[in-house]
């Protein structure tokens, strides 16, 4: 019986693979530099997951995901500059003990929503948190107005833009275009260091392991069917005494902590955090990268994230001008020919092959499954 | 005389209007608790905006929808589904990306805020519940087939059963053997008259046959009024009816 077990073998292999890669093989294979640039697109794959459940499953399409992305990416930053910011590391300004940025913006105190990111225990809450918080706020206001499909898309889009204006605009207390730069250090330990980067790595690893995990717990459970019920016949569930407006505001909640968590880890692995992250063209780039993995599938958006940043590495290394239009082309593709991205494709080649194994398994196994039982196992995409 | 309120359901004064078209026009009618009411009528009389109306899915513009003492018109589709109204559509209406087991257990009436979905365990009650609503609409050996493989006669069958596991007081079917194939229609007739004990049910069918098999009263729309309403031989013989509809 699958019901004692969390999750099936499966799909257990198929993360354990997956752990091994980023956690084995490709920090043994690869020179700091670029194990650096991987942990990078890994903090994408946050953002990835989340798109699976809010897109894949439930259809919400989000054109702003770089909004929470963002967000959590700043929580993280406004921590690490403040621990940057001592009196001593900054008397040569006018006010010391604040951010550079606030003293060359004339700024003689530290505002209000600076302050709690003094602590960090605050920040990882807010984290993922305050991304939630947003997306709370937008999905109240559009879905239980029924505001869903294109239109939703544009808005969120429009929140990425204006929430880029503002950053930008507010320099004095965002630090504007540069975004929060130099940091150094948490809780004293340098960040900067080639061993601070690898274990960063790990650290986002593993985490992204365990949001994986999540979003899979998710998905089996009742809620990740009703996701993709509404997906499809958004008036049965209603009809079927669900308020649908609810779990869309969840999905969404959790697609933004996701990417919160993502954009934090960003920040301590880069070392910075600029409004170029939250608008309109990264918050697309990043669903690209999830659909070219194949927006039904959890690992399929964390290769696709992985393939096509390194693709895009590779490509703006020689032909920077070229990538823009390649990214475009592989996006039409993708929707165009293989809605289900590179997923749909493995799984397309690899399902006949299962079938040839089928019958070997049968023999090991005594009883045949009932009906019942397959029905059970039915949850599994 | 009864009060409104004696009757499981109470439509007063109902009326709805598109671009100024008024396609329910100050309906009224009462349904018994147990009782089968046929809403028949030609195409465009409103009988399925009626449903809706009842249903939450479109707003009256005036009128009251009363079930069991309670108003309606006020409150969101889920709610109405969870005061005991169900609801099948006139097209087959199922998720067909899901198993015919996870269309059942969807729509069984436990879980349905988000922690409780979460939360949910497909535990022995589940289990047994819909094995028995599957056995009922013909479908158990089907339970583990993704719906969208069903014929269309079986997806409706299995609308309906979506509905029965919530075990609503009041059923509501549009034209449940609508495209079915004789032997389907035959089948149905039996599953309803099985299922249709113990509740009230509002069925809209221009199957004439299948609604002298099973209406108790049936009520007659024409351009959004009641014309007759009364029992079937009753409604035969109402010379407007005979004009507007059964004449054709
Ligand atoms: N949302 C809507 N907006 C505008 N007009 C509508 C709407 N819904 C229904 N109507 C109109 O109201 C009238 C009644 O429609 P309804 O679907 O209730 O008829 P019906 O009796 O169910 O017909 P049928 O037997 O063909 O199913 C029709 O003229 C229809 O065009
Ligand atoms: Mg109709």
């Amino acid at each position: 019986m699958t019901e004692s077990r969390v999750l099936p073998r499966k799909d257990l292999i198929a993360v354990l693979i997956f752990a091994a890669l980023i956690l084995l093989v490709l920090p043994l294979a690869l020179e700091p530099f670029r194990l650096n640039l991987v942990g990078k697109y890994l903090t994408y794959g946050f953002v990835g997951l989340g798109l699976v459940l809010c897109w894949g499953d439930a259809g919400i399409l989000s054109l702003g995901q770089g909004i929470f992305f963002g967000l959590g990416g700043y929580c993280m930053a406004m921590f690490l500059k403040l621990e940057a910011s001592t009196p001593e590391a900054t008397k040569i300004q006018s006010t010391p003990g604040i951010p550079d940025f606030m003293d060359w913006n004339q700024l003689t105190a530290l505002p209000w929503f600076w302050r709690p990111f003094h602590s960090l225990a605050f920040t990882i809450a807010a984290v993922p948190l305050v991304p939630a918080l947003l997306a709370f706020v937008i999905g109240l206001a559009m879905f239980k107005r029924r505001v869903g499909g294109t239109y939703f898309a544009i808005i969120t889009q429009a929140i990425a833009a204006i929430l880029t204006i503002l950053i930008i605009g507010q320099q004095g207390y965002t630090g504007g275009v540069n975004g929060i730069t130099d940091l150094r250090t948490l809780l004293g330990w340098d960040i900067r260091t080639d061993h601070a980067k690898l274990v960063l790595y790990f650290v986002s690893g593993g985490l992204l392991i365990a949001c994986l995990l999540a979003a899979q717990l998710v998905r089996r459970s009742k809620l990740g069917r009703i996701l993709v019920a509404m997906r499809e016949r958004e008036d049965r569930v209603r009809f079927s005494g669900y308020d649908v407006a609810n779990f869309k505001i969840f999905v969404f909640c959790v697609a933004a902590a996701l990417a919160g968590i993502g954009g934090a880890m960003f920040t301590l692995q880069v070392g910075f955090m600029s409004p170029s992250f939250v608008g309109i063209v990264p918050s697309i780039e990043l669903v690209i990268f999830a659909a070219v993995g194949g927006r039904t599938s959890l690992l399929g958006a964390l290769y696709g994230t992985l393939l096509v940043n390194w693709a895009k590495t590779t490509f703006s290394e020689d032909l920077p001008q070229l990538w823009l239009f390649a990214m475009g082309a592989l996006f039409i593709a993708v929707v165009v020919a293989f809605p289900n991205g590179l997923a749909g494709l493995v799984q397309d080649s690899l399902a006949p092959v299962l079938a040839r194994l089928r019958p070997q398994r049968a023999e090991l196994r005594p009883t045949a499954p009932t009906v019942v039982d397959a029905a059970e196992q039915g949850g599994v995409r | 005389m009864t009060e409104p309120a004696d009757f499981l359901l109470a439509v007063e004064g109902l009326t709805v209007s598109f671009d100024g078209f008024k396609a329910v026009d100050d309906l009224s009618f009462y349904v018994d608790a147990n009782e089968i009411r046929v809403i028949i009528g030609p195409n465009g009389a409103g009988k399925t905006t009626v449903l809706d109306l009842i249903c939450g899915r479109t707003r009256a513009s005036a009128g009251s929808v009363r079930f069991r003492g309670r108003e309606l018109t006020q409150l969101k589709e889920h709610q109405i589904v969870q005061a005991g109204v169900g609801r099948k559509f006139q097209t087959p209406s199922i998720y067909e990306d899901l198993t015919v087991f996870e269309n059942l257990e969807i729509s069984f009436p436990r879980g349905r805020s988000v922690f409780g979905a979460l939360a949910f365990r497909r535990d022995a009650p589940v289990r047994e519940r819909v094995r028995e609503v599957a056995s009922l609409i013909f479908l158990e050996p089907l339970l583990g087939e993704r719906a969208e493989a069903l014929s269309h006669g079986q997806k409706q069958w299995l609308e309906i059963g979506m509905l029965l596991i919530q075990d609503p007081a009041l059923l509501m079917l549009d034209e449940p053997v609508a495209g079915m194939s004789v032997s389907e229609r035959r089948k149905t007739a039996e599953l309803l008259r099985r299922v249709l004990r113990d509740r009230a049910v509002l069925v809209i069918e221009h199957d004439m046959g299948f609604v002298e098999d099973i209406a108790h009263r049936v009520t007659v729309l024409h351009q959004g009024r009641v014309l007759s309403e009364g029992s079937m031989q009753h409604v035969k013989s109402d010379p407007k009816v005979v004009e507007v509809y059964l004449g054709h």
